[in-house]
């Protein structure tokens, strides 16, 4: 019966385990192998390495530009999206004027396009005609800035974008869970006089911590993940002041068809991933119980 | 939630903290569909005025007409509906069959097997371009819609999402069902199916949106006009054609955005309540 019970299971399970295994298992452990060799040439086929291209890869000044910046890029938009998502899931929620437009104007970038979303951004970033300009402009009389155009500021043009566009679909999963708490909960407290910041800290917080880990991770990922805009605003310019770990394995891989850096630079954005998983999984175990 | 605290602190305090809240949120959201605005602004005026604000200036669609003949946007709208339709069933039947697999579970294997699917959750294959690619040479696929999807059909996301759905429908019915003759398969249909419907909804919704919007890897992988999606087509238009003519980027950005959008307009309740229901905690 047991036997029975797991041929069957093993046959619902085929197509996608062979699937699985042959685009995320393989090309992951593949990458590895190949991070060894050597590109191959046309004239020189791949030979072994060793950990050369690792070797080169830590003198190269491009990389830890990438790195920092991507560290950057990941530290800034997770707590600034998660913040502003929950501001928003709480207004949303409570009785604020207008509340269902604020909800929908919050989701919008959601499901705009990157690249769509992208094209409307590069116009506001344009230096004096673009709508940002016009409007420091006329608040402060600041005179043109180039804001994807200058090393200082677009990296964090960037950081705007991509938590303008993240922020809405987070808001989705905590008004979920908000909506989830029993509100005589919030009563009760109210009740015996507890102020609202208090009731928020000590009562809807930690009701939250299960959806905010949630969200955590899907914000990691895409702190490593989220790069179309910047391959369509900057390449990774200006000279490498935006240029990403995965802009980079593009640049490298698609355009120099360098593969075997490329695949050293994503055993990088693996290894960091990885950690994310692997603290992920710690707090998952200490936090929260699925069944 | 706000109506009971507001009975903590004094009143005219609370009127004012409450009006600077609305007029943040309000900031707030006024910023977040701005670029939005603005597309439709400078999409319906002639070119010359996407850069000037006047309440007067005349209105067209001339810039529609323009941005549809200047690029193949047809056959880039039929190669990402057939992209995301594929992605679609393929993934519904895929995570359904893994999903309820799983979920029975009381066979050998089952954990391990589970780990290496959520190992996706992590791991997406956006982030493995290099490697994905040199596959598809070797099973001579570049440059193909297959391709795109491929990678994409087997989902960690909707494995998970739909066994945790599975797991929640009472074993009584399974029980009756096989009273009634029914075997493995039937028993998925008729009743673990039905069941998981808002689930299929929810999750359907972000795949839809997730694979619409796709771009670093159909960029990678596509090179002709017969293959390549509508993010893919309109990065090139709006790259290589057009200079910098807003009024039309922004009326083939409107186009290309504009089925999402009325997706989301239709199904925004269901969305937000799919979600509730598909039990993301």
């Amino acid at each position: 019966m047991r036997s029975r019970t797991t041929l069957h299971a093993w046959l619902m399970l085929a197509p996608a385990m062979v699937l699985l295994i042959a685009f995320t298992h393989y090309p992951a452990v593949a990458t590895f192998w190949d991070s060894l060799f050597s590109t191959p040439r046309a004239t020189r086929p791949a030979r072994f390495v060793g950990a050369e291209n690792y070797r080169a890869l830590a003198e190269d000044p491009v990389f830890w530009q990438a790195l920092t910046n991507n560290l950057i890029y990941a530290g800034a938009t997770i707590p600034l999206s998660i913040v502003l998502a929950l501001m928003m899931a709480l207004w949303v929620n409570g009785k604020i004027a207008g509340r269902t437009a604020l909800r929908m104007a919050y989701f919008t970038p959601t499901v705009l396009p990157m690249i769509a979303v992208a094209n409307l951004w590069l116009f506001f970033y344009t230096p004096d005609y673009g709508l940002i300009d016009r409007i420091t402009a006329a608040l402060f009389g600041w005179g043109p800035t180039n804001w994807i155009g200058a090393r200082e500021t677009a990296l964090w043009a960037m950081i705007a974008v991509a938590v303008w566009k993240e922020a809405g679909f987070f808001m989705i999963f905590y008004l979920a869970a908000l909506q989830a708490i029993p509100p005589s909960l919030h009563e009760a407290a109210a009740v015996e006089g507890a102020s609202r910041a208090r009731i928020f800290f000590r009562v809807t917080l930690p009701l939250l911590g299960p959806t905010t880990l949630f969200i955590l991770v899907n914000a990691v990922i895409n702190g490593f993940r989220l790069v179309d805009h910047i391959i369509v605003m900057t390449r990774g310019g200006p000279d490498n002041a935006t240029q990403l770990l995965l802009t980079y394995i593009y640049e490298v891989g698609f355009r120099f068809w360098d593969t075997a850096t490329a695949s050293a630079l994503t055993m990088v954005l693996l290894a960091i991933l990885a950690l994310g998983a692997a603290l992920q999984f710690l707090l998952l175990e200490k936090r929260t119980h699925y069944r | 939630m706000s109506a009971t605290l507001a009975t903590a602190a004094p009143g005219r305090e609370i009127a004012f903290g409450r009006w600077l809240e609305t007029a943040a949120a309000w900031t707030l959201g006024l910023l977040w569909i701005a670029p939005l605005l603005y597309a439709v602004w400078a999409a319906v005026h002639p070119t010359g005025h996407a850069a000037r604000f006047e309440l007067l200036a005349p209105l067209t669609l001339e810039n529609f007409a323009a941005a549809w003949g200047a690029a193949p946007f047809a056959r880039y709208f039929l190669n990402t509906f057939l992209l995301v339709t594929m992605i679609l069933a393929a993934q519904f039947v895929l995570c359904t069959l893994a999903a309820f697999a799983f979920a029975r579970g009381g066979f050998r294997g089952a954990s391990v097997l589970f780990a290496l699917v959520l190992v996706q959750l992590m791991i997406m294959p956006d982030v493995l371009i290099v490697e994905n690619y040199r596959t598809m040479r070797h099973l001579g696929l570049v440059d193909t819609i297959l391709a795109i999807g491929l990678p994409y059909m087997a989902s960690a996301f909707g494995i998970f999402l739909l066994r945790q759905t599975f797991r929640q429908v009472p074993k009584e019915l399974e029980e009756a069902a096989r009273v009634e003759g029914c075997g493995t398969l039937a028993i998925l249909l008729r009743v673990y199916v039905p069941l998981a419907r808002p689930t299929y909804l929810a999750y359907g919704l972000t795949s839809v949106s997730y694979h619409w919007n796709n771009f670093l890897w159909p960029l990678v992988i596509t090179n002709r006009v017969e293959t390549r999606p509508l993010t893919v087509g309109l990065s090139v238009f709006a790259s290589t054609d057009q200079g910098i003519d807003w009024a039309i980027i922004s009326a083939a950005t409107l186009m290309t955005s504009a089925p999402l959008l009325l997706g989301f307009l239709l199904f925004q309740r269901q969305f937000v309540q799919s979600f509730m229901r598909a039990g993301i905690r």
